[in-house]
């Protein structure tokens, strides 16, 4: 019969709106987050949440720029992890890693230390090879993905100091990453 | 190396029918035979016609900069399934040429345009030779290996600019127009005039069944795009029409081209990986998939049986991804304008929240490596699946089954619209869906099966019409044998490693050739490469599946009306990020 396709698919708007409407006001009595509302599995009604008033959890794994982690000593003083052994900006598929290595003021040698750090973030690509191939876990993915800016010269070059964050932050963000590495670092110290 | 492992018979056989034209590649890691150019016809028409190898995949060329020669490479296979036939033909740099094959295999179209286009390698009596990927006015061929692109810095990664010395500052100030962009010397703006759009209309006009001797009425050309929401992309169809009826149509493509080749020349082998997300950004792990096979074949590894398990997992959840926004997306093209396409993406948020949790990212996955994988899959994820197969997916295919297969509009409009029979499919090189719902039942899982697809039980769906209509049924059908596979998977998973040796940033991958396929949730989704035991490969060439499945849009489209040719462009169901690289 004609007609009877469009009444079948206005039934399934119905049905959504319906859906949506019940979830919504069964969840806004339990207070829940964003997460447990909408967009799960079970969930039978519409899946968008009304950013940015609402924001969903990002999962342990999501990447978004990398940040380098440092630790901070007793006088409050940064110290990254990162060795400057070049192996993030070797691996990076864009070539949007600079790294200038510290030289002793004296002999003029090499040091284990990142005098200069830059990603270039218009280029980074979110791939998380610097991460995945870091042998010291100095340089991690972030969840922070509300990076937008008034300017888009020169701000998007991310230097050392806007890249670095405390390695408390990246427990907070990883924590099972993070207890795995703790656990495996652990061990070592223990072998040796 | 190569004297003590014999040829394949078939190769053997074409020896001996053209003693004096076909001889064999004799150079380590490379299969296949050499064959003179001025016989490539004869000798196609005897693969073809004699040999049964009717489907011509993959027309490609690779630069032997610094010595005086390119090669061009095809590959064929038969449409029963099977091994490959591989030819390579050897021309000069200077006046590359060879006949084309476009007569013979009429696949070929596309493919030759682009090679003429990136190589400079001139396909005679190929009639409509014109670029296809870059602007007609372009200085030179770019993936030939002495062309420069605008902001050079080495042939290959990693620059040694980054470190232990590297300033971070924008490369692009380098250039006098700040940005990745180049013209030629003595390029005028304000006098040059583009003539390419004028040959494509004489093109259109001056082929076959445009010339009718009846009476001459008046023609009009109508350009569809390049920005139009029917197109899905940046993309443009030129169609002649007479009256509101098509009499013919070329598609116009390239204004995404970045020339992914290029880059993946450049780049490490394991730095392409995060490339290859970005061509067919709707299935990624397809993609990686794909590239990985490739390789591995390349380097002799195979990866552990659980990771085997997840990847066959997730190239099968990507599939169904796909495909449920591919026949949300063709309500689209019908007129039920976005609503019961976001009801179609519901499915699909969930199998992105997987990826997320799984490899980190939605849509550009970058999960998998040589021998294996980024990180094993935790048991809830898994549970997530399974959750997802057994109950919510069957649910919506069946909700989308109940609603749109005999809904009367669908029907009317997409019921013996695009009709391609199964010997032009076949002879344009279609593939995936395109190519089942004529009724060829040719799917890469089961005619050439990779992974762990042998051991697997799910059916090749085919249809018999080829119309509109048969495509979005088989991509429903496509979607419940992928949730049968899921299942069995999840099933039958074992525990174990995921990885074969260590990831190494620096992969070592010895020199020779590989042809690797999958069946995307497109088509066949192949990777040519060729290594010379560098880091970096030496030729990297992507057999697009959409881009394929264009050229035989004109002859979907021919004797439909305007509103059809929508239609069947979203039943053919392109990605531009592949089309255009």
């Amino acid at each position: 019969m004609n007609g009877l396709g469009i009444l079948k698919g206005l039934w399934i708007t119905l049905k959504h709106f319906f859906a949506t409407y019940f979830t919504d006001l069964f969840y806004n009595r339990k207070k829940a987050d964003a997460d447990e509302k909408r967009g799960m599995v079970d969930s039978p009604g519409l899946f968008t949440v009304q950013y940015p008033e609402e924001v969903l959890q990002p999962n342990e794994e999501f990447r978004v720029i990398p940040f380098l982690v440092y630790e901070t000593d007793e006088k409050g003083d940064k110290k990254y992890r990162c060795t400057s052994c070049g192996i993030c900006a070797k691996v990076c598929p864009t070539q949007c890693i600079f790294i200038t290595r510290s030289k002793d003021p004296e002999t003029g040698r090499p040091v284990p230390y990142p005098a200069e750090y830059y990603i270039d973030a218009d280029k980074c690509m979110n791939c998380g090879s610097c991460a995945e191939f870091c042998p010291f876990d100095a340089i991690k993915m972030d969840h922070d993905f509300e990076m937008a800016t008034y300017e888009r010269g020169n701000s998007h070059i991310y230097s050392m100091e806007q890249l670095g964050k405390p390695v408390e932050y990246y427990a907070k963000i990883r924590p099972v990453n993070y207890a795995l590495e703790e656990a495996a670092k652990k061990e070592k110290a223990n072998a040796g | 190396m190569s004297d003590q492992i014999p040829l394949p018979p078939v190769y053997m056989q074409l020896m001996k029918k053209f003693p004096d034209s076909v001889t064999r590649d004799e150079r380590p890691g490379f299969a296949g035979v050499v064959v003179q150019a001025n016989s490539l016809p004869v000798v196609a028409a005897e693969l073809r016609d004699r040999m049964g190898f009717d489907y011509l995949s993959s027309v490609t060329a690779v630069d032997d900069f610094p010595e005086d020669m390119l090669e061009v490479v095809y590959h064929f296979f038969k449409s029963v399934g099977g091994p490959q036939v591989e030819l390579k033909v050897f021309v000069s740099r200077e006046e590359p040429g060879l006949p084309s094959l476009t007569d013979l295999y009429p696949g070929a179209e596309l493919q030759e345009r682009e090679v003429w286009d990136l190589f400079g390698i001139r396909f005679i009596g190929h009639h409509d030779l014109r670029r296809i990927l870059m602007w007609e006015g372009f200085d030179g061929h770019p993936l030939r290996k002495d062309w420069k692109e605008p902001l050079y810095e080495e042939d290959n990664k990693p620059f040694k600019t980054r470190w232990p010395e590297g300033k971070g500052e924008r490369k692009e100030l380098l250039n006098p127009y700040h940005d990745n962009v180049q013209y030629p010397r003595d390029f005028d703006p304000n006098k040059w005039e583009s003539l390419a759009d004028q040959a494509m209309y004489e093109s259109l006009r001056s082929s076959e069944g445009a010339d009718s001797e009846k009476l001459k009425t008046d023609q009009l050309v109508v350009n569809l795009g390049p920005q139009h929401p029917s197109t899905h992309g940046v993309f443009r169809m030129a169609a002649l029409l007479e009256g509101e009826t098509i009499v013919n149509l070329k598609p116009v493509m390239g204004y995404l081209h970045r020339n992914h080749e290029k880059i993946g020349e450049r780049n490490t082998w394991l730095q392409n990986m995060p490339y290859t997300d970005r061509l067919d950004y709707l299935a990624s792990m397809s993609n990686n998939f794909g590239y990985a096979l490739t390789v591995e074949k390349l380097m002799g590894i195979a990866p552990p049986e659980r990771a085997e398990y997840i990847r066959v997992m997730m190239a099968e959840l990507t599939r169904i991804a796909s495909h449920v926004m591919t026949t949300g997306f063709l309500l689209n093209d019908l007129g039920a304008y976005f609503t019961p396409a976001l009801y179609a993406l519901e499915e699909r948020e969930l199998i992105l929240d997987i990826f997320e949790e799984v490899a980190g990212s939605r849509m550009m996955c970058n999960y998998f490596r040589f021998g294996g994988l980024v990180r094993d899959v935790s048991p809830d994820v898994l549970r997530k699946i399974r959750h997802l197969v057994e109950n919510r997916l069957p649910r919506k295919i069946d909700e989308l089954d109940q609603y749109i297969t005999h809904n009367e509009i669908v029907r009317m409009r997409c019921e013996g619209v695009g009709v391609i029979t199964a010997e032009e499919a076949i002879a344009f090189s279609a593939s995936g869906p395109i190519l089942r719902a004529s009724g060829v039942p040719y799917d890469l899982r089961r005619a050439d099966p990779y992974s762990i697809y042998e051991s697997l039980d799910f059916e090749v769906c085919t249809r018999e019409h080829g119309d509109v209509y048969d495509r979005y049924l088989v991509r429903i059908d496509e979607i419940r044998q992928s949730i049968k596979i899921i299942r069995q998977v999840l099933d039958r998973i074992p525990e174990g490693p995921i990885m074969t040796g260590k990831s190494q940033y620096l992969a070592k991958v010895p020199a020779g050739e590989s042809y690797g396929r999958v069946e995307g949730p497109r088509g066949e989704l192949g990777y040519y490469v060729v290594s010379e035991g560098k880091p970096n490969p030496k030729r990297y060439h992507v057999r697009a599946p959409s881009f394929i499945n264009l050229t035989g849009l004109a002859q979907m489209c021919k004797g439909y009306k305007v509103a059809d040719a929508v239609t069947i462009l979203g039943s053919v169901d392109i990605v531009l990020g592949e089309v255009d690289r």
